[in-house]
């Protein structure tokens, strides 16, 4: 260990009907998550990794080999890359037991991963009878079995009954953090990236649009499409100085806040919702922004409610919307601080 | 609409009377005692052999280039594609009476084939060999074109999820492609049987009916048919039987339904 360092080199162009996707990165050791809205090209990526799309020119290799290169006419079939995958619905074999689906790309490791992934005990199962957590184990186990070079996964989480969610994000975390070989995960929820990744870089319409740590993005998106991802809401409006180093917004649809971020013209607006308080009467303090507009929803995810009112989206513990009595339809008032609203020019 | 669906059951009363009765009569002719006896005569025990030796090697030679055949057709598209897949369900609608002149056409003496064979001492015609052709030209197509579709069935992912699992092409086809069709290539595999069995125009044509060499169960019963009418009858329900049972055994190849691996 330490001086080796284990490298995936990517960089090659693929048309689609729509747009042509264009990425160029290299992954070390560690686990990326690449996090983009459905069609951006994040399951093409990583097929095209895999071989099981072919690119119109670039390069793809993992250290001194190359399993792509259009220059050197060279073009690995799938079955040459080593590289393990996770598909999306986990391509099971529903003919084969757990057991025999784990050793399909390799018997020696077998046993070993079964440990490892907790599968023992449903070894003879078939992947009919297995819920959808215990399939994603094997099919982890299965791409790792084969002891691959890259470990690639396309939306683990996607196919997983959102109930159990958590349960099963917190269970894939830990089996990952016991994976030493570089991993990427493509996921459409910067939730699932940000609790999964270390590094998240942020895919749209075929390009990397911003790459950093999950909090690296959330306190500085590159655009508001970046923001959107994150989760923040993100409001167009037009800036000018207001003096004392603050910036008066006008929100399209009418609303008026204030930014301590310098801008003139036109602007994306950011704000968290976890930097949004909500009240039912207008106190005197220190925040600058108010929003005073009708609730359009209030839903509750456990001990959190997210809140939509007017342009923005806010969220609160559900006890203190439950103590507001906030409904929907009833007139209530959106805070945020001048300081906790990022003004991104377009 | 209490009118539409009487008319519905008795539509379909029709055509189940009509296809049973003819066969329900067959039965009614012969005790299983006639059966056997007439069974124990030469004639049918020679084209028992004949029928069971020709059909099973034109069966072997259906199921070993058909397969892979149908699995190339199905995982593969090409400019053509769709030519050759109807070509290869055209001997289908041929009546079989023209499939044997066709075939006596390529390899008649007189044929395509014909004289380069007999220069290399081979004769197919009137042979046990011709009856073999004659049953593979006419009953492949009803192996291939459900083996096709068998092929299409399985899911294109799990042929991908195989291969980056590092599996070869000729793994991806014996431990994933082939089991998952197998429900499918069962039935295309009796269905081409069948048809094999009941073969008769093209057989009579291209391969004659001798005894005891290419007179197979449907050549006899026409044979015996205004010589010894009970035995004809004793044949016909033998085809009947053995139709029948590979029919119903293929309901025990199991079938792995995509649909029932749906997330829960």
């Amino acid at each position: 260990m330490g001086a080796i360092v284990e490298s995936l080199h990517v960089d090659f162009a693929l048309a689609r009907r729509n747009f042509d996707v264009e990425l160029s990165f290299d992954l070390d050791h560690g686990l990326m998550a690449i996090a983009g809205p459905s069609g951006s090209g994040k399951t093409t990526l990583l097929r095209t990794i895999a071989g099981l799309e072919r690119p119109m020119r670039g390069r793809i290799g993992f250290r001194d080999e190359s399993w792509f290169d259009s220059e050197r006419r060279i073009d690995l079939p799938p079955e040459k890359r080593r590289v393990g995958m996770v598909f999306q619905d986990f391509a099971l074999f529903p003919h084969l037991s757990v057991r025999d689906n784990v050793a399909f790309g390799g018997t020696d490791r077998a046993d070993e991963m079964l440990e490892r992934m907790r599968l023992r005990d449903l070894q003879h199962e078939r992947p009919v009878s297995l819920s959808g957590g215990e399939r994603q184990r094997v099919a982890l186990a299965r791409a790792l079995a084969t002891d691959p070079l890259v470990l690639l996964l396309d939306e683990p989480m996607a196919s997983l009954d959102p109930a159990l969610r958590n349960e099963v994000r917190a269970e894939l975390r830990d089996l990952l953090g016991g994976v030493a070989i570089p991993t990427l995960l493509v996921t459409h929820d910067f939730e699932d990236a940000a609790a999964l990744a270390e590094t998240i870089a942020v895919m749209a319409d075929g390009k990397l649009l911003q790459v950093g740590t999950p909090s690296e993005l959330v306190a500085a998106p590159r655009d508001g499409f970046v923001a959107s991802l994150t989760g923040a809401n993100v409001i167009k409006g037009r800036a000018r100085a207001a003096g004392d180093g603050l910036s008066r917004v006008d929100l399209e649809g009418g609303h008026r806040v204030y930014s301590t971020d310098a801008a003139e013209g036109e602007v994306d607006v950011v704000v968290y919702p976890w930097d949004v308080a909500v009240s039912v009467e207008l106190a005197e303090g220190s925040t600058l922004n108010h929003i005073t507009a009708p609730i359009d929803s209030s839903v509750v995810f456990g001990n959190r409610t997210r809140v939509r009112l007017g342009p923005v989206v806010a969220e609160l513990t559900s006890a203190s919307s439950e103590r507001l009595g906030l409904e929907k339809g009833m007139t209530a008032i959106a805070s945020f601080k001048a300081t906790a609203t990022r003004l991104i020019p377009r | 609409m209490r009118w539409f669906q009487l008319l519905l059951i008795i539509a379909c009363a029709v055509v189940v009377a009509f296809l049973l009765l003819p066969l329900v009569a067959l039965f009614l002719r012969v005790s299983p005692g006639d059966l056997i006896a007439a069974l124990g005569s030469g004639v049918a025990l020679d084209a028992l052999i004949v029928t069971l030796k020709t059909s099973a090697i034109a069966h072997l030679l259906i199921l070993g280039f058909g397969t892979p055949a149908a699995y190339l057709l199905a995982t593969k598209r090409w400019r053509g594609h769709s030519a050759t897949v109807a070509l290869i369900e055209l001997p289908l609608v041929l009546p079989p009476v023209v499939a044997g002149i066709a075939l006596l056409s390529v390899f008649g003496r007189l044929g395509l084939l014909g004289e380069t064979m007999d220069v290399l001492g081979i004769s197919i015609s009137f042979t046990q060999a011709a009856v073999v052709l004659a049953v593979v030209f006419v009953a492949s197509p009803f192996f291939v074109r459900q083996a096709i579709v068998a092929f299409e069935g399985v899911d294109t992912g799990l042929l991908e999820a195989a291969r980056t699992l590092r599996a070869s092409p000729w793994r991806v086809f014996s431990r994933v492609a082939l089991p998952l069709a197998a429900r499918g290539l069962a039935t295309g595999s009796a269905l081409a049987f069948v048809r094999g069995l009941g073969e008769f125009g093209a057989t009579i044509i291209f391969a004659g009916s001798f005894r005891g060499v290419t007179q197979t169960l449907p050549l006899a019963i026409y044979g015996e048919l205004d010589q010894d009418f009970e035995a004809a009858i004793a044949i016909s329900v033998l085809l009947v039987l053995i139709s029948a049972a590979l029919l119903t055994a293929i309901r025990w190849v199991p079938s792995w339904n995509p649909f029932t691996l749906t997330s829960r």
